[in-house]
């Protein structure tokens, strides 16, 4: 053991974070429900770029029809793909739009989560002790709060912006990331190579960015797979109680306004149906993707 | 009985701190708490009688005490807008979101477990490859856009149930009791139920399949093959069981996430519960009432995680031994 520790500055090529990324870039040709969930991510990613060329009436104006009377509640036709709302606004339009606002909630979520709760899980793992029990505690405070009603407390107070509620998701969400990932430091801090990087004199900060977080980086990235499919979610949910961003043009937005407007009573399939098959794609794409790495990355749990 | 206090202690100080955040919470929001309650045309000697009757006179410390004590007594103070105690309003809706709940929780996870053993049972088969991603997209989906497809299908489109509340108007009864055993109100709470259960089998069922499989390969089920077992017998009576453990803690604990959950529910079916009112008492800027209602769900989902704690320790022998804490 003492042997491998020869190198005594290790040198750049020896950073284990390119194979990893390979492994990680690969992984999706190997399993094909990683495949599948990484395809309906790209698709939604065009869409939400090119939504100006796909749906080029704006989700918002009022039509009329060709005889200048208000276009509302339109059944669905070459025009209006979906029909239209009962104020005269464009479906199509709407959810081809929305789909930006969700992808916006839920990678900034996913962002906020992963990171704070890599970093978290890192330090709580890595260092132990005293700092490890006031972070692990913080943590059980947080998983301890109600989601959907703390959610909607915040934002029916601190105002109902698209940047609160990832704010109220991040708040909630970090805990599970950084319980995981600690538990795996733990195990990692153990291994033999750290043990050789700390004879070598190695510091802390190096050992921890270095040699251990590249081999945590697939653990994020499954939490931050999971944490778009929830950010969405509860976007959706919070707009649909009425505390959501009224002057973005979102999924949840979408459902609330069909929702509060008798579509259901009237059978405008047409409008609930497609914003809410939307949200499972993205949400089943991040348990796919999850899925798929977990099988790869935490062999215990291969091939079950 | 060490680890029960324990476990106690824990969940009990994780309730601490959810009051605690709420508290600051409440009291950090815009505008003060008289804001709502006193009438504008007060003088402001006035206003301050009223401050120093409310107590918001005090420093920020005293005012903390004296609500952890209020809660302790039941105390919830007074709904700015119904005027009336908050508690009394907690407990009338209570028993709704309690039924809905542990209804939904019921048909769920007895159809999540039989389906999840029948899965793992199907390892392999077409039917297994349609069926998992299919349970995977219901707990994708949204509860309340499943509610909504539910409502548009089964009450407008087909009439087969009403559209919303718990009780068909110009309904009397005699005390609460017998209003919840009417048939009027199972015929309220089926579409709600339907809607909660189709969302909450998912977790049971992919619990139970993954369960399955793992303890199928476990040695005393090689050990009962061995001993010439018929197929049927292993898993009833040495896979199941065992696999049944995880799933057991998780209905605990899906009271208490459930009720959390209940809020859009609630309100797609109009549904008198303590989500729905939660979600009123937020808009109307009700602070006493939201404060209530969401001290409630915090506490059954604390009670919960208890009995989840103490359903984990009796189940399985080896937390209360093994685990060192």
């Amino acid at each position: 053991m003492v042997e491998r520790a020869e190198p005594v500055v290790p040198a750049r090529s020896n950073w284990p974070l390119l194979p990893v990324l390979r492994r990680m870039a690969a992984m999706p040709l190997r399993d094909p429900f990683a495949f599948t969930g990484l395809l309906i991510y790209v698709l939604f990613v065009l869409v939400a770029l090119f939504a100006d060329h796909l749906a080029p009436l704006d989700p918002l104006e009022i039509l009329f029809t060709k005889t200048g009377k208000l276009a509302a509640n339109v059944a669905p036709s070459a025009d209006f793909p979906l029909g239209t709302t009962n104020l005269g606004r464009d479906i199509y339009a709407q959810l081809v739009h929305g789909t930006r606002s969700a992808l916006a909630v839920g990678l900034s979520a996913a962002v906020i989560v992963a990171s704070v709760g890599t970093i978290v899980g890192l330090v709580a793992g890595y260092f132990g002790g005293t700092t490890d029990a006031v972070l692990m505690r913080i943590a059980d405070m947080a998983l301890s709060l109600p989601f959907l009603p703390f959610v909607i407390v915040l934002t029916g107070f601190l105002g109902a912006s698209t940047s609160n509620i990832v704010l109220a998701v991040a708040l909630l969400l970090w805990p599970n990331s950084a319980r995981v990932i600690r538990s795996q430091v733990l195990t990692l801090r153990e291994r033999a190579y750290v043990e050789a990087a700390r004879v070598t004199g190695a510091s802390s900060w190096r050992i921890l960015f270095v040699h251990i977080a590249p081999n945590i980086l697939p653990l994020s990235f499954v939490y931050a797979a999971i944490a778009i499919g929830w950010a969405i979610i509860t976007e959706a949910s919070v707009s649909f109680l009425g505390f959501g961003d009224s002057t973005s043009v979102s999924w949840g937005m979408m459902l609330q306004d069909a929702f509060s407007s008798q579509a259901l009573s009237r059978g405008q399939y047409a409008w609930f149906v497609p914003p809410g098959v939307c949200i499972i794609l993205v949400v089943v794409a991040g348990f796919f993707i999850s899925r798929g790495y977990e099988e790869v990355f935490m062999p215990r749990l291969r091939g079950r | 009985m060490k680890l029960v206090l324990e476990r106690f202690t824990h969940n009990a100080l994780a309730l601490l701190a959810v009051t605690t955040i709420l508290f600051f919470m409440f009291r950090l929001m815009p505008g003060t708490p008289l804001a709502a309650f006193i009438n504008e045309n007060l003088n402001a000697d006035q206003q301050q009688m009223m401050l120093e009757q409310f107590g918001l006179d005090k420093p920020m410390w005293q005012q903390y005490f004296i609500y952890l004590g209020n809660l302790l007594q039941g105390e919830f103070g007074l709904s700015f807008f119904q005027r009336r105690p908050v508690m009394t309003i907690l407990l009338e809706v209570l028993p709704n979101s309690l039924i809905l709940t542990l209804i939904s929780l019921i048909i769920a996870y007895i159809f999540g477990v039989l389906a999840g053993a029948w899965l793992a049972w199907k390892r392999g088969s077409w039917i297994e490859r349609v069926a998992v991603p299919a349970v995977l997209a219901t707990r994708a989906a949204p509860e309340f856009w499943i509610g909504m497809v539910l409502l548009a299908l089964l009450s407008f489109n087909a009439g087969w149930f009403p559209s919303g509340g718990a009780s068909s108007p110009g309904q009397a009864y005699a005390n609460n009791w017998q209003r919840i055993a009417s048939w009027d109100y199972v015929h309220h709470l089926a579409l709600p139920v339907l809607t909660l259960a189709l969302y909450l089998q998912g977790l049971p069922l992919l619990l139970m399949r993954s369960n399955m499989l793992e303890v199928m390969h476990e040695e005393f089920v090689t050990m009962a093959r061995m001993k010439g077992f018929s197929e049927w017998r292993i898993v009833i009576h040495h896979a199941a069981r065992n696999a049944l453990l995880p799933v057991a803690t998780a209905f605990a604990l899906g009271v208490g996430l459930s009720m959390g959950g209940n809020v859009v529910i609630e309100t797609v079916f109009s549904w008198p519960g303590i989500g729905r009112l939660l979600v009123q008492a937020v808009s109307v800027h009700d602070y006493p009432l939201a404060q209530g209602a969401f001290l409630m769900i915090a506490l059954v989902l604390a009670l919960m995680n208890f009995v989840a704690d103490l359903l984990y320790m009796v189940l399985d022998p080896r937390v209360s031994h093994g685990r060192k804490s």
